[in-house]
């Protein structure tokens, strides 16, 4: 499988121009369909059903009876154009359909045909149109080229979330039997095994065992990775990619190296070995309900008083925002932590109260930039102050390293690009679409490694360090460059009583 | 979707992962590396193998920690590193080192 090459960045400093949008250019690019089993594991019919028109717009009509956002996002378009260049898909393909009035259109067409009078009267005059098979390929292909990041919506006057239409588009097809492998299957094993891995417990126990040998062996301290232990005052729920891959295990031990010096209890559990929670990126509330239960249900079995989420951007969106919907009332919890607390949150803390102590000399060398990751970005907060989110990973990577430096402006806080692979996206079908997503951020990393030396890379999210780690060498940077927030403080932080 | 070997049709998905386990054999395993381009070495065959060890007992690929770990005890301090995963198994290492050695893709943010 070869991967697409990107022509080079554009070499002057500051952000490329902006295409000329041209139709159909990525209307060849389309995940792989989830198979029957997949679909039928999360109770969605196996295939695509005869009667799939009819079925959908009852589907749209459902779900716009049960979301009074969706129908202001559909009936508010006044068709400015100013989201037009601000999707980091349209800027990296060109493609029209990826400006994301475009791509709104396509679901506003149907609702407009049947949930509108003038649509119903005037028809393709009035922007209405059938859901016919080639617009169904169309939301296929189109609805899977959004990355769900928002940062459209920061820019729309009107303040429509395309994220929620690529929602409400991704769950209509799925109710009539057209899902996405990627997302629909790892759905189906955090039910089967209890994460999007597919790591089984016995294997989680032996690469945590893992993790105490290689801690000691580094450091000579008994850090430890317990795993469903009874009584811990924290449980951790971290994206089961931290178990895994290169850097996110750096940043695991991070965490693990924080917990050991403050003196706090934690365990892991083995039920709820995710944090991620596909049902948000698939638009299902039922599905996101299922896997947060899981969240509870370990909770409340291992007795802990507090829940703390590991590096995972939409997973402390849905934390931060739904999980009291979803899965509450955490009245079990510690009353001065009542709602789930960010890693971050809790190291910066200690960091501010001296709890623990980081040296950046530990970090000698490192130039690191920060990637505000979209849904920690603009669908989160952390700590009591506005902006929680942009300070606290700041103050802590600044704390952990020599010298750290922003991007450009238009690319960072609120304004950040996505990495490319967010949103659902994170799989190898699509890889021309995530090199070509994640350019805007690639370019505005090219002008900080040129213009004030950078070296690393920092992100706080499994699927922004995953792409990065993947797309990096596209553009020619190393893709060791990536690193875990937490892999910096891991790094930095010094052990022990003799050093306080 | 499948790989022919000695006559034989061995069914895999869409991006050439076998669609049962149980019909990898080692012939069938370079079938796949020629496929993805690759040329089987000895250190190539050292991962693979590791990796099904590992398979067999936690019905899961190792961490990519844990296979350079294991190369490491197994082959000397050189192979200690993920440059050097990447530099036998270019697409990734876990994904393209467990297809070759017809285990299931990883999935998730990996």
């Amino acid at each position: 499988m070869a991967d697409f090459v990107p022509p080079p960045l554009w070499p002057e400093i500051g952000l490329e121009p902006v295409p000329s949008p041209e139709d159909g250019l990525m209307a060849a690019c389309r995940p792989f369909v989830a198979a029957p089993a997949h679909n039928q594991a999360l109770g969605f019919p196996g295939e695509l059903v005869e009667d799939w028109e009819t079925r959908a717009v009852a589907r749209l009509g459902e779900l716009l009876a049960g979301n009074r956002a969706l129908r202001v996002y559909l009936d508010a378009c006044v068709g400015c154009g100013a989201c037009a260049d601000k999707c980091h898909f349209f800027l990296g393909t060109g493609d029209a359909n990826n400006m994301p009035v475009a791509r709104q259109n396509l679901l506003r067409a149907v609702y407009c045909r049947h949930f509108t009078p003038a649509g119903r009267l005037l028809g393709p005059l009035a922007g209405a149109g059938r859901l016919d098979r080639a617009r169904l390929d169309s939301w296929y292909g189109y609805f899977h080229q959004c990355s769900q990041c928002r940062r459209c919506s920061v820019f729309c006057p009107m303040g429509i979330d395309t994220a929620e239409l690529s929602m409400a588009a991704r769950e209509i097809m799925n109710s009539i039997g057209l899902g996405q492998k990627y997302c629909n299957e790892i759905i189906g094993k955090v039910y089967a095994i209890g994460n999007n891995l597919g790591l089984p417990p016995p294997a989680l126990a032996d690469t945590l065992e893992g993790l105490e040998e290689d801690v000691r062996d580094e450091s000579g301290h008994d850090v430890r990775f317990p795993l469903d232990v009874r009584g811990a005052e924290v449980l951790l729920v971290t994206p089961s990619a931290d178990f895994f891959a290169e850097p996110h295990v750096d940043g695991l031990i991070g965490y693990a190296k924080v917990f050991h010096q403050a003196g706090l209890s934690w365990t892991l559990s083995s039920y709820a070995s995710e944090a991620a929670n596909f049902g948000l990126f698939i638009g299902s509330v039922e599905q996101m309900r299922k896997i947060a239960l899981r969240i509870r249900a370990a909770a409340l079995d291992l007795g802990v008083k507090r829940i703390v989420f590991g590096e995972c951007g939409h997973a402390w969106r849905v934390a931060h925002a739904f999980l009291e919907e979803l899965a509450g009332p955490f009245d079990f919890l510690d009353p001065r932590y009542p709602r789930p607390q960010h890693i971050a949150e809790i190291t910066a803390d200690l960091i501010r109260t001296g709890g623990i102590r980081l040296d950046p000399d530990a970090n000698a060398g490192m130039v690191v930039t920060l990637h505000d990751s979209c849904n920690v970005a603009r669908a989160s907060r952390m700590g009591d102050e506005p902006g929680g989110q942009f300070t606290l990973p700041r103050e802590i990577v600044r704390a952990a390293v020599p010298r750290f430096v922003e991007m450009h402006p238009d690319t960072t806080h609120d304004r950040t690009f996505c990495c490319g692979g967010g949103g659902g996206l994170l799989t190898d079908d699509l890889i021309e679409l995530r090199i070509k997503g994640a350019r805007p951020r690639m370019q505005a990393l090219k002008q900080v490694v040129e213009q004030d030396g950078v070296t690393h890379l920092c992100a706080l999210c499994a699927i922004c360090k995953s792409q990065f780690t993947k797309v990096l060498p596209a553009y020619g940077f190393d893709r060791e460059m990536m690193v875990s927030l937490h892999q910096l403080v891991g790094q930095a932080i010094r052990l022990g009583t003799s050093s306080l | 979707m499948a790989y022919e070997i000695d006559g034989k049709v061995i069914e895999h998905d869409e991006e050439g992962y076998l669609t049962d386990i149980a019909q990898w054999s080692e012939p069938l395993g370079g079938v796949i590396a020629t496929k993805e381009g690759l040329a089987m070495t000895p250190e190539h065959w050292e991962v693979v193998n590791f990796l099904r060890e590992y398979y067999a007992e936690y019905q899961i690929a190792p961490a990519i920690r844990v296979l350079t770990k294991a190369l490491t005890k197994r082959m000397g301090a050189e192979k200690a590193s993920n440059k050097y995963l990447y530099d036998l198994f270019p697409y990734g290492p876990a994904k393209q080192a467990c297809k070759i050695a017809g285990l299931p893709k990883p999935t998730g943010c990996v």
